[in-house]
């Protein structure tokens, strides 16, 4: 069964910031809107394990910090396993009396696609497997951002990056995006969700729903990225609503295997409205576009039949 | 550059920041190259461009404000152009059109 | 302290028993011969209720040293455990724990490291960590190895000292082999080593940041403050050791000397193979009238060069016995290498020469000691210029 909170309206959002301004974080990237809220929804309860990558560098530069958790950083594949470390720790310091029983702490990581699709992935499975009361978020940003967008395993289809540059004998990135969720949701984890900033009260409520259940929770965020995927920076929510609008980006979650979507989308537009915001896909051709139409529709088709009905609608032009 | 930062001997060992939140310190205004405006005439106290600038940037305040046509707000947002990087974000989710983007003049 | 009960422990089961005196909150290690059965012992304990920690089943040692400073980065007394390869796969994690300065403790079962992939016994992995910011301490008996945790505790969480301690003991030829050892009760330990939290932790009612990114105008600075770190641990060692004597009654020092009081000739060893080579003083040397020492070099990181180099500065001839080989170095036995340079550096003439011996589990015979003692002895009457610039590789076939 999943519990059915109150669904959060914008005026919920805490005005307080427990994200400082400040931090080196390109204009308009999505990551830093994500940071803003996901620490808003955390409340000061939380303790932070982030692995190396664009958010990391940024916002801890010696000696500042836009951080106003605590705040760790140990290397780049394993936020997952330094979580584990801090949860344990907490776990033996409560019940040795160190620290109050009763004291609410969380335990969250936070990691790029980078840190968790590819490198990270072995430490987020022990994570998870070992049933952790972990949070983890990834902000997917469809790249390695911090070392000058090269491709991931969640980079899409037909992207260009610089390992995967589009040239005379390579058209960009040749693999679909890694189904993490699918990866994760093996784990049999007792909560699952995807977000996106663009749709900031849902956001809210899962990383509070998160945050609430006992147990290794995950979360996977949207991220544009403006100098990554080339877009305006002024676009960044426009593009990230536009991957919901599209089907590119589907908001569900996923509590006790009970699979639920959360932004439905009655009339789609197309993919190539998303498309031809961002620089990473103008060598696409009419053909690639209307396959990644196709592979949208696949998954659109996929997602209804999970749910039993038509969440996700036809494009509607 | 590095004659005036204190040396080893006096920094607490392990590189730990201890002031949360200390970026503040770091003014980010000259990455801008637009700045953002509010009309508050225009403006109808909407919180989308509170919600997101990357920055956390638009202040919101409970400061009253009356319309010269007489309409009544509670609250009132500016701009912290300390740190407004200048995206545009706000002015592009503004529904109702009260942020322009004006050319930066330092 | 007398007259207490000893109980037959093999190396590991020592090193295990320390780690429940020490009473760690967090153990995190994977399985790896032949350390595996220090976290067996552990789990057993933890298991049955005589030691209240967390066991995180790590699925790679990378995450077993990731966790682990997670852990003590939350306050908690972490213990791991590994050998050889979890080592390499540690490798990168254990410069970060040194630089966050993070209390750690982990026990080595040193074993050689692939390839070709090899369970027994050298000093491969220990040599692989000594420039990683670990305080290092090798040890000789099982007594020792389970006096050592207790000692690293000590040193490790000393506030002038916080960083990482690695206790060594050979694989094998320790880890698995039993003598008497009167294990130190939790409440004495205790009383040694009180828990208390010497460092900056994560806690959301004081937040810090940990692990921020150090540019060129900050990074040099706290690399020069580990180096410092290095140096008040060896003066917490000494102050450990004396602590630790009027406590137990046993008495460690940075280097043991065997028969040097009078000793013309020295072999220079870490680890078991200290064993033989004392039985060859005792059973050959003396007994034809070579005034032979022996020298053991119980801490490795920080190198004791002072004391080292003092003791040489007597001695006719000295050769050292190395488990590893640093290939393409000037040198090519690290402690051959710090040895070397202890003395030279003072100016000391000695001839100092080196020994490879015992790679992958090869036999350390007295046969081969009788070779190195020959060896050195036949350097009596040179100085430095002598000494060959290769090696002898013990034991080996051509
Ligand atoms: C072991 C290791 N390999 C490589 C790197 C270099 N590196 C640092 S961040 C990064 C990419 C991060 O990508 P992602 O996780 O997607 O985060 P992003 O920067 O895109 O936010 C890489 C390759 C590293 N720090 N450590
Ligand atoms: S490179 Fe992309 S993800 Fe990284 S800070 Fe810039 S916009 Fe954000
Ligand atoms: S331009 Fe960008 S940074 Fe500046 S206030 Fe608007 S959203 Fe914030
Ligand atoms: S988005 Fe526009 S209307 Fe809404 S609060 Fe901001 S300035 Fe006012
Ligand atoms: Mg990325």
């Amino acid at each position: 069964m999943s519990t059915k909170p109150k669904i959060p309206t914008i005026w919920d959002i805490p005005r307080e910031e427990l994200f400082a301004p400040g931090h080196r974080m390109c204009q308009g990237c999505g990551a830093a809107i994500l940071m803003r809220h996901i620490t808003k929804a955390l409340g000061k309860d939380a303790i932070i394990v982030e692995a190396t990558g664009c958010v990391e560098v940024t916002t801890t530069v010696y000696p500042q910090t836009a951080w106003k958790h605590p705040w760790l950083h140990i290397a780049f594949e394993n936020a997952a396993a330094g979580a584990s470390g801090v949860e344990a720790a907490i776990k033996a310091l409560k019940r040795k009396g160190v620290i109050p029983k009763d004291k609410k702490v969380k335990v969250v990581a936070i990691g790029g696609d980078g840190g968790t699709f590819d490198i990270g992935l072995q430490a987020l499975s022990g994570m998870l497997e070992r049933g952790h009361n972990v949070l983890y978020i990834v902000y997917d940003n469809e790249a390695y951002m911090n070392t000058g967008i090269q491709r991931s395993g969640a980079t899409p289809y037909k992207a260009w990056t610089t390992t995967t540059p589009v040239g005379k004998v390579w058209r960009g990135e040749w693999r679909p995006k890694k189904d993490i969720m699918g990866i994760v949701l093996a784990h049999r984890v007792p909560y699952a969700a995807t977000v996106n900033p663009a749709y900031i009260t849902d956001l809210y409520m899962k990383v509070r729903k998160a945050v609430e259940i006992e147990g290794p929770t995950f979360i996977h965020a949207f991220s544009p990225c403006t100098p990554g995927w080339r877009i305006d920076p002024a676009l960044t929510v426009t593009v990230a609503r536009l991957a919901v609008q599209t089907g590119v980006w589907i908001n569900y979650e996923v509590e006790n295997g009970e699979f639920r979507v959360t932004t439905p989308v009655s009339r789609r537009k197309p993919v190539r409205d998303y498309l031809k915001l961002q620089g990473r896909f103008r060598h696409l051709t009419e053909e690639e576009i209307a396959e990644i139409q196709r592979m949208v529709d696949e998954e659109v088709e996929r997602i209804n039949r999970l749910v039993g009905k038509t969440v996700i609608g036809p494009v509607v032009k | 550059m590095t004659a005036q930062l204190p040396g080893w001997k006096s920094l607490p060992p392990g590189a730990v920041i201890t002031r949360p939140g200390s970026t503040v310190e770091y003014k980010t205004h000259d990455w801008r190259t637009l700045r953002p405006v509010i009309d508050q005439e225009r403006c109808i106290r909407c919180r989308l461009c509170w919600l997101y600038c990357p920055e956390g940037t638009i202040i919101e305040l409970d400061k009253p404000y009356t319309t010269k046509a007489g309409r009544k707000y509670t609250r009132t947002y500016e701009i912290n152009y300390d740190y407004c990087k200048g995206c545009g974000i706000c002015a592009q989710e503004c529904p109702a059109k009260a942020i322009k983007m004006i050319e930066e003049v330092r | 302290m007398a007259g207490k009960k000893k109980l037959p422990l093999s190396g590991n089961t020592a090193i295990a028993y320390a780690a429940k005196a020490a009473d760690v909150d967090v153990i995190s290690a994977y399985p790896i011969t032949p350390q595996t059965t220090i976290v067996e012992k552990l789990a057993e304990f933890v298991a049955n209720g005589e030691l209240n920690a967390e066991v995180i089943h790590v699925e790679s040692e990378h995450s077993a040293l990731s966790a682990a400073v997670g852990a003590s980065a939350a306050g908690a007394r972490v213990f791991t455990a590994s050998s050889s390869q979890g080592i390499a796969l540690m490798y990168e994690i254990m410069f970060i724990a040194s630089s966050m300065r993070l209390p750690i403790v982990m026990a080595m079962a040193t074993r050689a490291l692939s390839a070709p992939i090899n369970i027994w016994n050298d000093h491969g992995d220990f040599m692989a960590a000594s420039d990683t910011g670990w305080v290092m301490m090798m040890a000789h008996t099982n007594q020792e190895a389970h006096d050592d945790v207790i000692l690293a505790y000590k040193i490790a969480e000393h506030p002038d000292v916080l960083l990482p301690v690695i206790t060594a003991i050979d694989g094998y030829f320790m880890s698995h082999t039993i003598e008497p050892v009167e294990p130190i009760e939790r409440e004495e330990a205790l009383k040694f080593i009180p828990k208390k939290v010497t460092w900056r932790v994560l806690d959301p009612d004081n937040p810090v940041t940990m692990g921020p990114l150090g540019t060129p105008e900050w990074y040099y600075e706290f690399k020069r403050q580990q180096h410092e770190a290095m140096k008040k641990a060896r003066e917490v060692f000494d102050e450990a050791t004396k602590e630790f004597e009027k406590t137990f009654g046993r008495n460690y020092e940075p280097v043991e000397y065997f028969m040097m009081d009078d000793a013309e000739y020295a072999l220079v060893a870490m680890g078991s193979v200290a064993g033989n080579v004392k039985a060859y003083i005792v059973r050959e040397a003396r007994k034809r009238g070579i005034k032979l020492g022996l020298i053991r070099v119980k801490l490795f990181r920080p190198f004791p060069a002072e004391e080292i180099a003092e003791v040489i500065s007597n001695l006719k001839a000295v050769g050292v016995i190395d488990r590893a080989l640093a290939f393409g170095s000037s040198y090519g036995g690290p402690l051959y290498g710090d040895t070397l340079s202890a003395a030279y550096i003072r100016g000391i003439d000695t001839p100092i020469v080196n020994f490879v011996a015992g790679l992958g589990g090869r036999p350390v015979t007295f046969h081969d000691i009788k070779t190195m003692v020959d060896a050195t002895l036949a350097l009596d009457g040179k100085t430095r210029k002598d000494v060959p610039k290769e090696p002898y590789f013990i034991g080996v076939r051509e």
